[in-house]
């Protein structure tokens, strides 16, 4: 691909790219906002995250793994009850990820 | 009167560390972004203009991958705007909490919206005292801005020489987790996180990551069913 249509796609992308992130932010007056929209708002995060997280627990590339020998589903379970328990980021993190080193040697 | 317990310089501050932990997650990514398009034959000039000018990690992955392929210009384009639909739902989130900025505010940290910044600043939001809150996104999304670069660059240098072995792409879905456990903190939130993870899972085949923006508007939509339940005994008027 030629340089020129490289520096195409990295423009055009980013332009589409910022009116998506600017839309309601800067373009549309968030007082237009249909209501129902505001409403639904509070669910938008942890839907994102529940929809990031999820699959990369339950699946070995692009079968479904829900054994206990899936080292990321076990570190990913006990990082979550430890971030439920503590409330701790830090400590949910570094157990997750001791976790996944120890489950990984061993299987 | 008291000194101000949030000032701008601590809420940047503050803004800088909590990004910290998903840095862990982003780095592998942005190395591996680097390596791929050195790889693919792009140029180091263009690899890095990704980064600088797109600032997208999943889209640039996205884009290499395709123009790697021989798809065409216009391809790539239409795909990185399909990958980055969900930007759409973070505006929307974000613009009540920005609506009291100037347009150079909003103009910036529009520019620096990504998923790591949405989720680290909106469970700022969540916490209340908002008054320079602004500076707490400014600092998350600087953070993360100035790493995905390095990061690029040094894959860039290296090349694919990444060790796998230690797996550190594993650090960004725990970070995710401990950002989402503490919202689930009634039934409709729950629900939204349930569906929407579910369907992430069982749409995780659709290309371009369309699965994870439908699984979204599934997850927002099984949250208001159940909230509009919840509310229907309380109302006078249908």
């Amino acid at each position: 691909m030629s340089s020129l249509a490289l520096w195409t796609i990295i423009m055009a992308g980013a332009l589409g790219t910022y009116a998506l992130r600017l839309s309601f932010i800067g373009l549309l007056p968030p007082d237009r906002l249909p209501a129902r929209l505001y409403q639904s708002l509070r669910f938008v995060p942890p839907a994102v995250l529940a929809a990031l997280i999820l699959p990369g627990l339950v699946s070995s590339g692009a079968t479904l793994n829900l054994s206990p020998t899936n080292p990321r589903l076990i570190a990913g379970l006990l990082a979550g009850a430890i971030a439920w328990r503590t409330h701790n980021a830090w400590l949910a993190i570094a157990a997750g990820m001791a976790t996944l080193w120890i489950l990984s040697a061993v299987f | 009167m008291p000194a101000p317990s949030r000032t701008p310089w601590r809420e940047f501050a503050a803004g800088a560390r909590d990004q910290l932990p998903i840095l862990a997650g982003v780095v592998p990514f942005g190395l591996i972004f680097g390596a791929l398009a050195v790889g693919s034959g792009l140029s180091a000039l263009v690899a890095q203009g990704f980064s600088l000018i797109l600032f997208a990690g999943s889209a640039q992955l996205v884009a290499v991958s395709l123009i790697a392929g021989g798809a065409p210009a216009a391809v790539v384009i239409g795909t990185i705007w399909i990958v980055n639909l969900r930007h759409l739902l973070y505006s929307a989130s974000l613009a009540p909490q920005f609506s009291s900025l100037s347009a150079r505010w909003k103009m910036l940290l529009a520019w620096l919206l990504t998923d790591e910044a949405f989720a680290v600043a909106s469970a700022r939001y969540q916490r209340g005292e908002l008054r320079f809150a602004h500076w707490y996104f400014l600092g998350t999304g600087l953070t993360l801005w100035s790493a995905w670069q390095a990061c690029t660059a040094a894959g860039i240098l290296l090349g694919a020489r990444v060790p796998t072995g230690w797996q550190l792409d594993f650090a960004l879905p725990l970070t995710f987790l401990a950002l989402l456990v503490p919202m689930l903190r009634d039934r409709p939130a729950i629900a939204a996180a349930a569906s929407a993870g579910g369907l992430a899972v069982i749409l995780g085949g659709l290309p371009d990551r369309t699965g994870l923006l439908i699984a979204v508007v599934a997850g927002v939509g099984a949250g208001m069913l159940l909230e509009g339940r919840r509310r229907l005994p309380g109302r006078s008027s249908p």
